[in-house]
């Protein structure tokens, strides 16, 4: 009981507070590459391994552009159009001859593309980490702390980016394309829409959704050649415990995830808070091996 | 097998087992060192062709029992002085064990992608168990121990050279590939390959289809985690990096270069990836990223050769 009371009263609430913010910006960073990485598994069932290497490509992008040309906002938009085409190209080469086969060798051609982008990146760019500058370089205070307001932006326009996802999926010809591809490849086609198109251009909006977030989060840690592969996995996590080719139950997901492990950071380093999401994950698949986020299946 | 196939067979294993036992004897001592860390990467490659190649399920998580073999034997050398490599063995074995026991209990509920994603999320588990625990498990930079001796402790011991090293490895690399090969062809591997060809069949007859895909997890589990001790025995340290799935990729490309479901296809992967690796190193200096032209090489393979390079004798590897 006194050791219940202790917890209380020495509960760090400031650094809750701080942390939770922390966890809903990491989190809309993550609903944005796992919405990309959902909706290519959704329509065709591939595992796309090479998203984190989409991602990290987005935000070396992102530091050439904005090196040349000196806009943020040039280069977000850039970056996205630029690994947009080179995720079109990528399904066109590597994914395309591979319809109709095992789902299993999409895994593995995704992960030869993830490791030719990875080695690429440094043997182009160098180990050293790039930094992208802040758009908004001002601060307002949250107790003790200076909170840089670029972190609200980036949560914004993320959530914008999804949020106009969603609207295109909903609404947009294209996307209503997107959809009944998703529910019946067979059928889309025989009502005449061009599914290999619509493969190609899912995995480019895919491609640039994550293109995009790298560009957002890079003026937060630096833009190096390994940052894919954390964010991979945390994606992986994500769709598998949001429910594979959900998009609201990866967004869910996302926040969720990323909030816990905000939370664990306060009391242990932030590189074992990444066992949370992990156990997360082991006990979604063995109580709710369809997905946390979605209605109980009948 | 009809008697011709079976004399051809053994023939030619017979051929190659005898030019693997020579090689370290006309090879300079760089090459044979090669030799021997393909036979151990090779031996990783063949324990995950249990799962891909006969049992139909793509395993990212192998770098878990291959480094929890690792820590398993540097565990053993550390603890007890001198270094006794039975013990290594008998500790890198369990350690491998017990992290396949658990990973199979939860993976196998899964399917497919689902299973990849999952076995490769537990490998990432023990990476960062293994990274941010430094007091035990010396963190980053790892543990680096000496080398047993060969032999039975107590009784009869001496050192390892490099010829005894890579005999050593061979002896127990041929006899997995035995061992294997003739599991694979027992009721008990003829079920594994029935759950690859159809799962709801198989369960349908009335095969504990789970039950089954724990064991031959554990199975490959246990496979891996010898190619560990190896790899530990030879190169005297354990390191973080080889529990990362890099390795577990790594193990997933030799079996689709060298051909998944032939137990020898995944070793020659091994052979031709790391000779790959070392011919573009030599030509284009240690710098170059050599994994751009071999990720190229490997998608490649995938789109045109799916069987893989010993793909055209798996059905009569397998008679």
């Amino acid at each position: 009981m006194a050791s219940v009371l202790t917890f209380f009263t020495e509960f760090p609430f400031e650094l809750f507070v701080i942390q939770t913010l922390n966890g809903i910006v990491t989190g809309m960073i993550l609903a944005l590459i796992a919405s990309g990485l959902t909706l290519i598994f959704g329509i065709m069932d591939v595992v796309n391994f090479a998203h984190g290497e989409l991602f990290m490509l987005g935000a070396y992008m992102g530091v050439i552009v904005l090196s040349t040309t000196g806009s943020f906002w040039l280069a977000l938009i850039l970056a996205t159009l630029i690994v947009a085409l080179f995720g079109a190209a990528m399904q066109i080469v590597t994914l395309r001859p591979l319809v109709g086969r095992d789902p299993l060798t999409t895994i593995l051609a995704t992960f030869g593309v993830s490791l030719i982008l990875q080695n690429y990146a440094l043997w182009q760019f160098g180990p050293v980490a790039r930094k992208i500058n802040e758009p908004y370089t001002g601060h307002f205070n949250l107790f003790y702390l200076e909170y840089p307001w670029y972190r609200l932006v980036i949560a914004g326009l993320s959530a914008a980016l999804i949020g106009g996802f969603w609207l295109f999926l909903k609404h947009g010809k294209f996307g209503i394309w997107i959809r009944a591809t998703m529910q019946d490849r067979v059928m889309a086609q025989a009502m005449g829409i061009p599914v290999p198109l619509v493969h190609t251009a899912a995995f480019a909006i895919g491609a640039g959704m994550a293109a995009a977030s790298g560009v957002l989060f890079g003026p937060l840690v630096g833009v190096n050649h390994t940052m894919g592969l954390d964010w991979v996995l945390k994606a992986f996590i994500v769709v598998v415990v949001g429910g594979m080719g959900n998009l609201g139950g990866s967004i869910a997901a996302a926040i969720f995830i990323s909030l816990l492990e905000s939370y664990a950071a306060i009391w242990v380093s932030p590189a074992q808070a990444v066992i949370v999401s992990f156990i997360v994950l082991i006990f979604t698949l063995l109580f709710r091996p369809t997905g946390l986020f979605v209605p109980t299946p009948k | 097998m009809t008697k011709r196939d079976k004399i051809i067979y053994w023939t030619g294993f017979g051929v190659i087992v005898a030019l693997l036992i020579v090689a370290p004897l006309v090879l300079p001592p760089y090459w044979s060192r090669f030799v021997t860390e393909i036979l151990i990467w090779g031996l990783l490659a063949m324990s995950s062709d249990v799962l891909i190649g006969y049992t139909g399920m793509v395993s990212f998580g192998h770098s878990a029992f291959f480094g929890l073999g690792m820590y398993g034997a540097a565990a053993a050398l550390l603890m007890v002085s001198p270094p006794n490599l039975i013990l290594a063995l008998a500790f890198g074995l369990i350690g491998a064990a017990a992290v396949s026991a658990f990973v199979a209990y939860f993976s196998t509920r899964l399917r497919d992608i689902y299973f990849a994603i999952t076995t490769l999320i537990f490998s990432q588990i023990f990476y960062v168990i293994i990274f941010t625990w430094t007091e035990v498990t010396g963190g980053e930079n790892g543990l680096s121990f000496r080398r047993p001796a060969f032999g039975i402790p107590g009784i009869w011991t001496t050192p390892f050279t490099a010829e005894t090293l890579h005999w050593f490895v061979l002896a127990l690399v041929v006899g997995s590939y035995l061992l294997l090969r003739r599991i694979m062809h027992s009721p008990f591997g003829m079920v594994l390959q029935s759950i690859r060809e159809n799962e709801p069949r198989t369960r349908a007859i009335g095969y504990p289809v789970e039950r089954y895909k724990i064991v031959a997890v554990m199975l490959s589990g246990l496979f891996a985690g010898l190619a560990g001790v190896l790899y530990a025995v030879q190169n005297r340290f354990a390191a973080p990096d080889f529990v990362f799935f890099l390795i577990s990729g790594e193990a997933v490309i030799f079996n689709v270069m060298g051909g998944i479901g032939t137990l020898v296809g995944p070793i020659v992967g091994a052979a031709t990836f790391l000779l790959l690796r070392e011919g573009l190193g030599r030509l284009f200096g240690e710098q170059f990223p050599y994994l751009i032209p071999l990720g190229f090489i490997f998608i490649a393979i995938i789109i045109f050769l799916p069987q893989g390079l010993l793909g055209f004798m798996r059905r009569w590897l397998n008679k």
